[in-house]
């Protein structure tokens, strides 16, 4: 059974983030890169998978720009066996990356489709989803446990108020949440032998899709800065104030 | 609790564009090897650092080592750490490919070096001392020897100690009285070591001593000392650790830093003696020791480079947070706003970034004279080592001035153990003593390297730096970093040419050369990153915040570090009157 797993370039969680001054997005120039730290929980899940024997194959598959191949070879290194980078320059709204991710589904037939459950810069929490809509996949989202038993997989989501089990039929996209597991760093041999790692890259045009904007992205504002306090008299000016003021009451 | 981030960018800046390591890789047709892969081995070697010694940092220095019923219990946690450092792989980096090791960059080590340093200094000794004894064994060990031991030590499952020192033989290792006995196949060693880097310990399955002793009918004096492999533990047929040889901690060290690091005192041959197996041919392990001097010299300056980085980022981040007083319009003032805060600052950056860039050369001549022959090997390996006690003395010296003024910014919470840079203070202050102190590296550079050189490749530097002082006055004739850097050649130039006329004088004149060339070497190569900087910035390549700071270090750089060099000459140029002067009962004559 192969298992494709789903990477995405995204800002650094260390990095403060600043909004450029146009407010049209996040500076993202000459900040550090990383994978989005919910692929990493699904690359580890994949690679256990295979350790389990439950997997054969483990396939990496990132979309955008030429330097996704970074986070492409990093899941090489953490233990994927190959990798497809579909090219794009143009940023790709969560709906094309599903109907995208929906060929390469096509073409690979993997057992098992995994996806972090969000990205750290959007936060859309779709791509998943759309992509079990798209492929009629069972879906086994906000997984905190992964367990394949032949024809089934038993996958635990966490929810509000606990957590629910599902039994899905096989072929299954799960995407994973943060107790999922605990990803592993990339060893120097494995980072070594990762150089040698086949990477395929396709094209848009190649895997058939039409790519069409379906949402605008209007504008991006940093949170407001925090105010500094005022030291007030007594009790009157209190409510007062915030009645008057800051009006939440 | 101090931070700690590993500062790609600046590592990236030297590696790519001041080193030009992609020609390098290109010209010598390395496999996929170039500043791009740099970047993922050092940003794995971050996050690596980031989760299993940045924070035990603190804990090696409140919970030391302990000596328990004879063997050494390391600082809890570090056990863990070193069986995730031994498993990622990490000691394997630039060993040889034969027995294991990945054959990386000698760059790559040091770079990386530079991450395990800053995260936990104490720790970073272990497998820097084996780096030491696997180079000395790479290079002189017969094939048994290295087939027995070089694979495991190369992989980490093994670590290296270097036992030099003994009660009476510190800087004079003539001295060394422990001897070895020569029985069938092997060697019986008897006496006593100290200071012991990681003597014991147990993270490892075995322990590899390498140890200098003297044999019988040695001859006297430095010709006359050999060296022997003496393992913890006797290996069976199958190469497995198995029998305890005659070798034991007797006692650890109560120091002023590196706690976390246990400094051994080591006994050999209480009972029949150790067993140990000779290194080379008898009577020349000093020679041996030496080869391998460079490396493990050149790896304490990393130190300094080190500690130095970690202190500045602590106090950077203090800096920016710590409010005092208020402007006119009543907005409070992080103290990063004082002008004498960010000249601290600035002073810690900018000798950090020169340190680095200087480190960092010296590491990659080394990958340039191994991969050349001949000529351009040996013109190679002069560079390496004259440049060998510059990195030593000055970095370490410099990185008590840096780790100091981290302190100074922290102001009176600096000085309590809680905010943590106090720690660094303490570590650091070894650097400038072991492996060669400081007054060693100044004799080394200035009488063997210069002087007994007839001042070859001094003069080589100055013809390198006189181009990088044309390029400047061809760009900006008036420029600060153009009369800085004439200014100081000058310096040396004169430092060069007092020498020669007084070289009866040098040792009194050598801990004041030594800083001369630290500081003109540090200005030339942070000037040499200016005119990339600016380059790059002319291309519109790159980010252009980082390179426009840079310009701004070098420039303080110069203001401030370079200017010293004059100080050392006016030194140098007073010569030994007053140091040679007073009779020794005249130091006394204040009190007595």
């Amino acid at each position: 059974m192969k298992v494709l797993v789903a990477v995405k370039r995204v800002i650094d969680y260390n990095v403060k983030v600043r909004v450029k001054s146009d407010n049209s997005g996040v500076d993202l120039s000459n900040v550090k890169m990383a994978m989005n730290p919910f692929c990493e929980i699904a690359v580890e899940e994949a690679i256990r998978l295979k350790e389990a024997g439950i997997a054969t194959e483990v396939i990496a598959v990132s979309l955008g720009v030429k330097a996704c191949q970074e986070q492409l070879r990093t899941a090489l290194a953490l233990g994927a066996d190959r990798a497809i980078h579909v090219e794009s320059e143009e940023e790709l709204e969560s709906l094309n990356v599903a109907k995208l991710l929906a060929k390469v589904v096509e073409e690979e037939q993997p057992g098992i489709v995994i996806l972090g459950k969000q990205a750290i810069d959007t936060d859309n929490n779709q791509t998943g989803q759309m992509l079990a809509a798209l492929t009629g996949m069972a879906q086994g989202t906000f997984a905190s446990k992964i367990d394949v038993q032949g024809d089934k997989a038993l996958v635990t989501r966490e929810v509000d108020g606990g957590l629910q089990t599902v039994e899905l039929n096989m072929p299954i996209i799960a995407t994973t949440d943060l107790r999922l597991n605990e990803p592993r760093y990339a060893s120097l041999p494995n980072i070594m032998k990762a150089k040698r790692k086949p990477l395929a890259v396709k094209t848009i045009e190649e895997l058939g899709v039409s790519i069409k904007a379906h949402t605008k992205l209007v504008a991006v504002t940093p949170p407001p800065e925090r105010q500094g306090g005022i030291k007030v008299t007594d009790v009157a000016e209190l409510v007062d104030k915030l009645k008057n003021e800051a009006k939440v009451i | 609790m101090s931070v700690y981030q590993h500062p790609y960018k600046d590592a990236d800046f030297v590696i790519r564009h001041l080193l030009e390591f992609d020609e390098f890789c290109e010209s010598n047709g390395l496999d996929e090897v170039n500043s791009d892969f740099a970047n993922v081995i050092l940003s794995e070697a971050g996050k690596f650092a980031a989760k299993y010694l940045v924070e035990q940092n603190q804990q090696g220095d409140l919970q030391p080592a302990k000596l328990m019923e004879g063997k050494v219990l390391e600082t809890p946690g570090f056990a863990d750490s070193y069986h995730n450092f031994v498993e990622q792989g990490w000691p394997s980096l630039s060993a040889s490919e034969e027995f294991g090791g990945q054959g990386l960059p000698n760059l790559f080590s040091v770079a990386c070096n530079e991450i395990w340093q800053s995260a936990n200094l104490a720790f970073s000794l272990c497998p820097l001392l084996g780096q030491g004894a696997i180079t000395a064994l790479e290079k002189h060990g017969s094939e048994s020897l290295k087939t027995q031991y070089l694979e495991k030590m190369i992989s980490g499952q093994w670590t290296g100690t270097m036992n030099l020192t003994e009660a009476q033989a510190g800087t004079d290792l003539a001295a060394i009285k422990t001897r070895a006995e020569r029985e069938a196949g092997q060697y019986r060693i008897f006496g006593q070591k100290i200071f012991i880097t990681w003597g014991d310990h147990q993270m490892a399955e075995n322990i590899v001593h390498l140890v200098l002793a003297r044999l019988p009918d040695a001859p006297a004096g430095v010709k006359g000392i050999s060296l022997f492999i003496v393992p913890k533990y006797l290996l069976d047929e199958e190469g497995n650790p198995s029998t305890e040889n005659d070798v034991r901690c007797l006692s650890l060290e109560h120091k002023m830093g590196i706690h976390g690091s246990p400094t051994c005192v080591m006994s050999y041959g209480d009972n029949d003696g150790a067993i140990g197996y000779l290194v080379g041919e008898e009577h020349c392990g000093l020679r041996y020791m030496f080869s391998m001097m460079n490396h493990a010299r050149q790896g304490v300056g990393v130190q300094g480079l080190g500690v130095s980085e970690r202190a500045f980022q602590g106090a950077l981040e203090y800096a920016s947070q710590r409010v005092q007083g208020s402007d006119k319009a009543g907005n409070s003032i992080r103290i990063i706003q004082f002008g004498d805060v960010r000249r601290m600052l600035l002073m810690m950056k900018s000798g950090a970034e020169a340190m680095r860039a200087l480190c960092y050369s010296a590491g990659f001549e080394d990958d340039i004279k191994s991969r050349s022959s001949g000529d351009e090997q040996q013109a190679t390996a002069a560079k390496v080592a004259f440049l060998t006690p510059i990195v030593k003395g000055w970095s370490t010296e410099l990185a008590q001035e840096l780790t100091s003024l981290a302190m100074q910014v922290y102001g009176g919470a600096g000085y309590i153990e809680e905010a943590g840079v106090a720690q660094h203070v303490r570590d650091a202050r070894i650097l400038p003593i072991y492996e060669g102190t400081t007054g060693i590296q100044a004799l080394d550079l200035t009488i063997r390297k210069t002087l007994l050189d007839n001042a070859a490749q001094a003069n080589a530097f100055i013809d390198e730096i006189q181009q990088t002082v044309d390029t400047l006055k061809s760009q900006d004739e008036g420029g600060h970093l153009y009369l800085g850097l004439a200014s100081a050649l000058y310096d040396a130039k004169s430092a060069l040419e007092w020498l020669a006329k007084n070289p009866k004088q040098a040792d009194s004149v050598a801990a004041n050369n030594l800083q001369l060339w630290g500081y003109l070497l540090g200005g030339w190569l942070m000037a040499k990153s200016a005119i990339k900087a600016e380059q790059l910035l002319e291309q519109a390549l790159g980010d252009s915040d980082f390179l426009k700071a840079k310009l701004v270090t070098a420039k303080f750089y110069t203001e401030h570090f370079l200017v010293r060099t004059k100080a050392c000459i006016a030194s140098i140029e007073a010569g030994s009157d007053a140091i040679t002067s007073l009779s020794e009962e005249q130091f006394f004559s204040h009190v007595n």
